[in-house]
C-alpha cells in the first residue's frame, strides 16, 4: 500500500507555548513523514508533545502557542505560512481531524444534517441537495442505523460511538488525504473501540486515505497502523515499522512503555509486578540536558549526559538512542508464549445455585462479603405529567461472593452497573432489593449510626484523582481527619505519625503532609487517595476504577503498588475495571456484567482460556494486544450495535440483542447463573456454543 | 525563529509593570478607595474639625471655603465633616446586611441542595417566594412597617437580601456534592453536617466571595436609597442618602448634595473593581491573560 509518495512531511517542527511563566517548548524539533495512503501512529504519555504535533499540522495552535520553526510540506505546499484563504482550503477539504471527545467535538444545538452539510457546501464541492444526500450515504458508511432518521437528530441523542462515527462521517466527507485522529477511541468502550477501529481500518483501504491516529495506547496503534513514532519530552525517540517496532523496540522508553501494559495473550503465573519506570516526565519549560530520558532510563550510559540525534540504526528504523545506537539491545521481558490453561480441580456441583454453592464453599475460607439477588432501580422522572414513572435498571439482581484475600474483578462496559454495584457494597446507595452481608452483619439497610464502625473494614479507592480529594483540604487533613473520627488516634502527635507512615507506605515523602492535592500530580493524587482508604485499616477495598485515568506506566506504579499493600496487610479486592488485560493481571476471579446481570464468574485464567458466554468472548476478543503480528492475526468476535438502554431492558437473556448465537429460546427465557465447570458459572443457554 | 528571535518573542509579550497594572490596577485602585473610607469611619473624629451635628445656622449654605472644605448644609453644618461620619453608618449597614444575608442564605441553599428532596422542595420555594417581589418595594414596606431607624432598615433589608445567597449556594453545592471526595467522606464514616459545612462548602466559597465583594457596594447604595427615600436613619444622624435628599432641592448650593453623592460613588466603585480582581483571581480562565 505504501508507495513511499510522502503526503506529508514535517522537518524540525518546533511549537513553543509563550506562557507568563516562561517559554514552553511543547515540540522541540519533530520531523517525520506520511506517504499517501499509509496509517501512521504517534505514541506517547500526556504532555510529550503529540496532540500539539497533530495541531500543529493542521495549524490548529492559539496563542500563547506558536509555531516558532520548521516546515510542514503537504504534497509540497507549506502549510506554516498558507495564508488565511488557503489553510480554510486545507483544512477540511485535504486534511480532516477528530477528536477525542465526541461529546464537544459537536455544536449540541445544530441537527446533524446542518453540520455535516455546511462542511461539505463550505469547500464547494457540493450543492445542498447533493450535500444532503452524501450526508445520509456517508452516515450510513459509517455503521449508523436508520440514517436518514439520523441526520434529523441532535447529537445529544447519540451516545459517544455514534457521535464519533458522525466525527468520521464528517471528516470524510470532502474526500480528505489524510485523516489525523487525536486519541479518536479513548473515551469509548472496548466493544465499541473495536468497531471504530475496524471502520477506520476500511476507510484507510476503501478511500485510500492516510490516517495519524494519535494514541497512548499501544494496543490500539498495533491494530490499525502500519508505521509508528514515538514521542517523548517533545522529541521523536523512535520510529519505525509496527511490526519490528513493537516486537523489538530500540530505545528504553518505548521498551518501557511496551512493557509496563499487562498484556491478554502473555500471562506468568505468580508474577504480578509490573516493569515500570521510575520518576515523572521532564518538565517542558526547562529540558534537561543531554538525553532527555536520561534521569528515568535504566539503561543509561556516560554518553547519555549528550543529547542523541535521531538517527536510523536499521532499515527503516531510527532511534534517538546512545545505547543502541551503539548496538546494545535491550532485554527481553516476558517473552514467554500463551501461559499454560487453568485446571481447575474441584468437582463439579450439578443443579445448585450460585449463592447456595458459595454459601457453602468452605474449602476458599471465609465468605466476607455475601451479595445475593441485590438490585437497584433509579426512579427517572417523567416525561409527560401522566406519563408512567420509568425506572432504571442499574444493578438487577447480582449474586456475588467475596472471599477474606483474594481479589475479584468486575468488568463490563459502561452503564452495566458495576459502579453501581461498587457504590451498594460500600453503602453509598441503599439497594431497592436483595441482601448484603458483609462479615456476616446485614448491611443492607443499615443507618449510618450502624454502619459506622463497620466502615473501617470496607473502604473505597475512586476513579478519578482530581476529584477524589478535597482540594481545600492539606494531605494532613485528608488522611488525619478519618483517624481522629474513629478514635484511631489519641492525640494530634500521634495522628501526625501515623500521617506519615500512611504516605510512607504508599510510597510519598513526609513533606507530602502539608501539602494541597493540587501540588501533586495524578498518580501521586491516587496514592494519597490510597493512603486516605488505608488510614482506617480495613481489610476490604472496592477498587472503582482506580486507574483508568492514569499514564500507562503511572497505571503500572499503581498497580504494583496495590499488589504490595495487598500482600502486606492481607487485603480483599473488589477491582471494578473496564481495561481486561489489567483486570486478568491483578484478579483471583473475575465476574462479567451486562445490563445490570451477571453473565459469567470465574477464575482469571479459566475465564481468559474457555471464555463461556458469548459477551466474554467477545469482550476478550475486542481488546487490542500492543504487538501488531498478532493482532492482524486475530480472530474476533465482533459484537454489533450498542448496549441497550437499562430503562426498557430485553425480554430473556439481556444480551441476545447483540448475541451472534442468540436462539428463539433467549428471548422467551432468562437462562440462569449455572455451574458449568468447577468454579465456572455462566448465565447462557449455548455456553460455550460460539 | 533564531534563539534570540524567541528570546525577543516572549519578551515582547508585555513588559511585566504594564502587565502587572493591567491585571492589578483597578482592583488596587478600587482598594485603596475602600481603605480610605474605612480610615474615615475609623478616625471620623480625627479627621473633620468639626461636630457633625453641629448646627450653626449663621453659616448655613456656605459653599465650599478653606473653612468649611466642602461647605456648609441648610442648617450650617459641615458637609466634610458629615460625609466622613456618614461613612460609619454606610459601612455598618453594607457589611450587615451582606454578611449576615450570605451567611443565612449560603446555609439555606446548603442544606436545600445536600439535602434534595422535600426539603430543597420546601427551601426552594421559601426563596422563590421572597424572590417574587421587586425587592426595593419590599424592603421599603418592610421598613415602613418596622418604623424608621437604622436597626429596621437592615433588618427590612436582610428580609430581600438572603435568597440570592440561597440560590447561588445550592446551585454551587449541587455541583460539589457528586464529586467523589464527597463520596468518599460518606465511605469514611463522616457525618452530613460534617460533610456539607467542613467539606463542600469551603469548596463553594470562592464564587460566594466573589459575590459578597461585589454586593457589598450594592447593599450600600440600596442603604442610601432608603434613607433618601426617607426610610433610612433618624435625622440628624449623618448619612450620605439622607444628606443628598436634603441637598435635592439646592440647585444653586450644588455642594450640599455633590459630595455625598461622590461618596456613595466612589464606595460602590470601590467595591465593584475589589469584587471583579477577586473574581478573576479566582477564576483561571481570567487569571492567565
Amino acid at each position: 500500500m505504501t508507495d513511499a509518495q510522502p503526503i506529508l512531511e514535517v522537518e524540525d517542527l518546533r511549537t513553543y507555548f509563550f506562557s507568563d511563566s516562561g517559554v514552553v517548548r511543547a515540540v522541540d524539533g519533530v520531523s517525520f513523514h506520511v506517504n499517501a495512503g499509509e496509517t501512521l501512529g504517534i505514541v506517547g504519555e500526556s504532555g510529550s508533545g503529540k496532540s500539539i504535533t497533530a495541531k500543529s499540522v493542521i495549524r490548529l495552535i492559539d496563542e500563547p502557542g506558536r509555531i516558532v520553526s520548521g516546515r510542514i510540506a503537504f504534497r509540497g505546499r507549506n502549510v506554516v505560512t498558507m495564508d488565511a484563504a488557503r489553510l480554510r482550503k486545507f483544512r477540511g477539504g485535504e486534511v480532516a481531524m477528530v477528536f477525542q471527545d465526541p461529546m464537544t467535538s459537536l455544536n449540541p444545538v445544530l441537527r446533524i444534517a446542518r453540520q455535516l452539510v455546511e462542511t461539505m457546501v463550505a469547500h464547494g464541492r457540493f450543492t445542498k441537495k447533493a450535500a444532503l444526500r452524501r450526508a445520509v450515504d456517508l452516515l450510513g458508511r459509517m455503521g449508523i442505523n436508520a440514517p436518514k432518521r439520523a441526520v434529523d437528530s441532535y447529537p445529544h441523542e447519540f451516545s459517544g460511538g455514534m457521535r464519533q462515527r458522525v466525527m468520521l462521517a464528517m471528516g470524510f466527507s470532502n474526500e480528505p488525504t489524510l485523516l489525523i485522529a487525536d486519541e479518536p477511541t479513548t473515551a469509548l468502550d472496548v466493544t465499541i473501540q473495536a468497531q471504530i477501529l475496524d471502520l477506520l481500518r476500511e476507510l484507510n483501504a476503501d478511500f485510500g486515505t492516510a490516517i495519524i491516529l494519535i494514541s497512548h495506547d499501544l494496543g490500539v496503534i498495533a491494530n490499525i497502523c502500519s508505521r509508528i513514532v514515538v514521542m517523548y519530552a517533545g522529541e521523536v525517540v523512535e520510529e519505525g515499522p509496527a511490526e519490528s517496532l513493537l516486537a523489538d523496540p530500540r530505545h528504553p522508553y518505548t521498551w518501557a512503555l511496551l512493557n509496563a501494559v499487562p498484556r491478554l495473550d502473555r500471562h506468568t503465573p505468580g508474577e504480578k509486578k509490573l516493569i515500570t519506570i521510575e520518576g515523572t516526565p521532564p518538565d517542558p519549560a526547562d529540558w534537561p540536558a543531554g538525553c532527555r530520558f536520561r534521569a528515568r532510563c535504566p539503561f543509561a550510559i556516560e554518553a547519555c549526559a549528550e543529547h542523541p540525534a535521531l538517527t536510523a540504526i536499521a532499515p527503516g528504523r531510527a532511534a534517538r538512542c546512545w545505547v543502541t545506537q551503539r548496538g546494545g539491545a535491550l532485554p527481553k521481558v516476558g517473552g514467554g508464549a500463551t501461559a499454560a490453561p487453568a485446571q481447575p480441580a474441584a468437582a463439579a456441583r450439578a443443579g445448585v445455585s450460585y449463592a447456595a454453592a458459595t454459601a457453602a464453599s468452605a474449602t476458599r475460607g471465609e465468605v466476607l462479603l455475601d451479595v445475593r439477588d441485590v438490585k437497584k432501580h433509579f426512579p427517572l422522572p417523567k416525561t409527560t405529567f401522566f406519563g408512567e414513572r420509568r425506572v432504571l435498571h442499574a444493578v438487577d439482581g447480582v449474586d456475588l461472593a467475596v472471599f477474606k484475600g483474594e481479589t475479584v474483578g468486575l468488568v463490563g462496559e459502561s452503564g452495566c452497573g458495576k459502579s453501581t454495584l461498587g457504590r451498594l457494597i460500600v453503602r453509598l446507595h441503599e439497594p431497592t432489593a436483595g441482601q448484603i452481608a458483609y462479615g456476616g452483619v446485614d448491611i443492607t439497610h443499615a443507618d449510618p449510626a450502624t454502619i459506622r464502625p463497620l466502615r473501617r473494614r470496607l473502604q473505597m479507592i475512586f476513579q478519578d484523582p482530581y476529584a477524589s480529594l478535597n482540594p481545600r483540604m492539606t494531605v494532613d487533613e485528608i488522611l488525619g481527619w478519618p483517624l481522629k473520627l474513629h478514635g484511631m488516634t489519641q492525640d494530634g502527635a500521634e495522628t501526625s505519625a501515623r500521617v506519615r507512615e500512611l504516605l510512607d507506605v504508599v510510597g510519598l515523602s513526609a513533606q507530602a503532609a502539608g501539602r494541597f492535592p493540587h501540588e501533586f500530580s495524578g498518580g501521586q493524587r491516587q496514592r494519597i487517595s490510597i493512603a486516605r482508604a488505608l488510614a482506617v485499616s480495613p481489610e476490604f477495598i472496592v477498587a472503582d476504577e482506580p486507574i483508568s485515568a492514569l499514564d500507562v506506566n503511572i497505571q503500572a506504579q499503581i498497580i504494583n503498588l496495590l499488589i504490595d499493600l495487598q500482600r502486606r496487610f492481607a487485603l480483599t479486592y473488589l477491582f471494578i475495571a473496564h481495561d481486561l488485560a489489567v483486570v486478568r493481571h491483578v484478579s483471583d476471579r473475575i465476574v462479567v456484567l451486562y445490563l445490570g446481570k451477571v453473565m459469567e464468574v470465574a477464575p482469571a485464567a479459566a475465564l481468559f482460556d474457555m471464555p463461556l458466554h458469548p459477551y466474554t468472548k467477545s469482550l476478550i476478543s475486542a481488546a487490542p494486544i500492543p504487538d501488531a503480528a498478532i493482532e492482524r492475526r486475530r480472530e474476533r468476535v465482533r459484537l454489533t450495535g450498542e448496549p441497550p438502554s437499562a430503562i426498557d431492558v430485553p425480554s430473556g437473556c439481556r444480551f441476545r440483542t447483540r448475541c451472534p448465537i442468540a436462539a428463539e429460546r433467549c428471548a422467551a427465557e432468562m437462562p440462569p447463573l449455572a455451574e458449568n465447570r468447577p468454579g465456572h458459572w455462566v448465565a447462557c443457554h449455548f455456553p460455550g456454543k460460539l | 525563529m533564531s534563539a534570540a528571535a524567541i528570546e525577543t518573542a516572549a519578551a515582547e509579550q508585555a513588559s511585566p509593570r504594564r502587565r502587572w497594572l493591567r491585571r492589578y490596577g483597578l482592583p488596587l485602585a478600587g482598594g485603596c478607595v475602600i481603605l480610605f473610607w474605612f480610615a474615615a469611619a475609623l478616625l471620623a473624629p480625627v479627621m473633620s474639625s468639626y461636630n457633625p451635628d453641629f448646627v450653626d445656622v449663621a453659616n448655613r449654605l456656605q459653599p465650599p471655603t478653606a473653612r468649611h472644605l466642602l461647605g456648609t448644609d441648610a442648617l450650617g453644618r459641615d458637609v466634610l465633616s458629615r460625609v466622613l461620619y456618614g461613612s460609619r453608618i454606610s459601612l455598618i449597614a453594607g457589611f450587615s446586611v451582606v454578611l449576615v444575608g450570605a451567611v443565612f442564605g449560603t446555609v439555606l441553599g446548603g442544606i436545600a441542595a445536600y439535602a434534595r428532596g422535600r426539603a430543597e422542595e420546601l427551601l426552594m420555594r421559601l426563596t422563590d417566594l421572597v424572590l417574587c417581589f421587586p425587592p426595593i418595594i419590599l424592603a421599603m414596606a418592610i421598613a415602613a412597617a418596622l418604623g424608621i431607624g437604622t436597626t429596621n432598615t437592615i433588618i427590612a433589608m436582610l428580609v430581600v437580601w438572603w435568597p440570592k445567597y440561597a440560590r447561588l449556594a445550592r446551585s454551587l453545592v449541587l455541583v460539589q456534592r457528586s464529586q467523589e471526595y464527597v463520596e468518599a467522606a460518606h465511605v469514611l464514616g463522616f457525618g452530613h453536617a460534617h460533610i456539607l459545612f467542613r467539606q463542600v462548602i469551603p469548596n463553594a466559597i470562592g464564587p460566594l466571595i466573589v459575590m459578597v465583594t461585589l454586593d457589598l457596594g450594592n447593599a450600600i447604595l440600596v442603604f442610601a436609597g432608603l434613607s433618601f427615600l426617607g426610610l433610612g436613619v433618624v435625622p440628624p444622624t449623618p448619612e450620605w442618602g439622607a444628606m443628598v435628599a436634603e441637598g435635592r432641592e439646592l440647585v444653586q448650593q450644588w455642594w450640599v448634595a455633590t459630595f455625598p453623592g461622590l461618596a456613595i460613588l466612589s464606595v460602590v466603585m470601590g467595591f465593584n473593581f475589589v469584587g471583579d480582581g477577586i473574581r478573576d483571581w479566582l477564576d483561571p480562565h481570567a487569571r492567565r491573560r
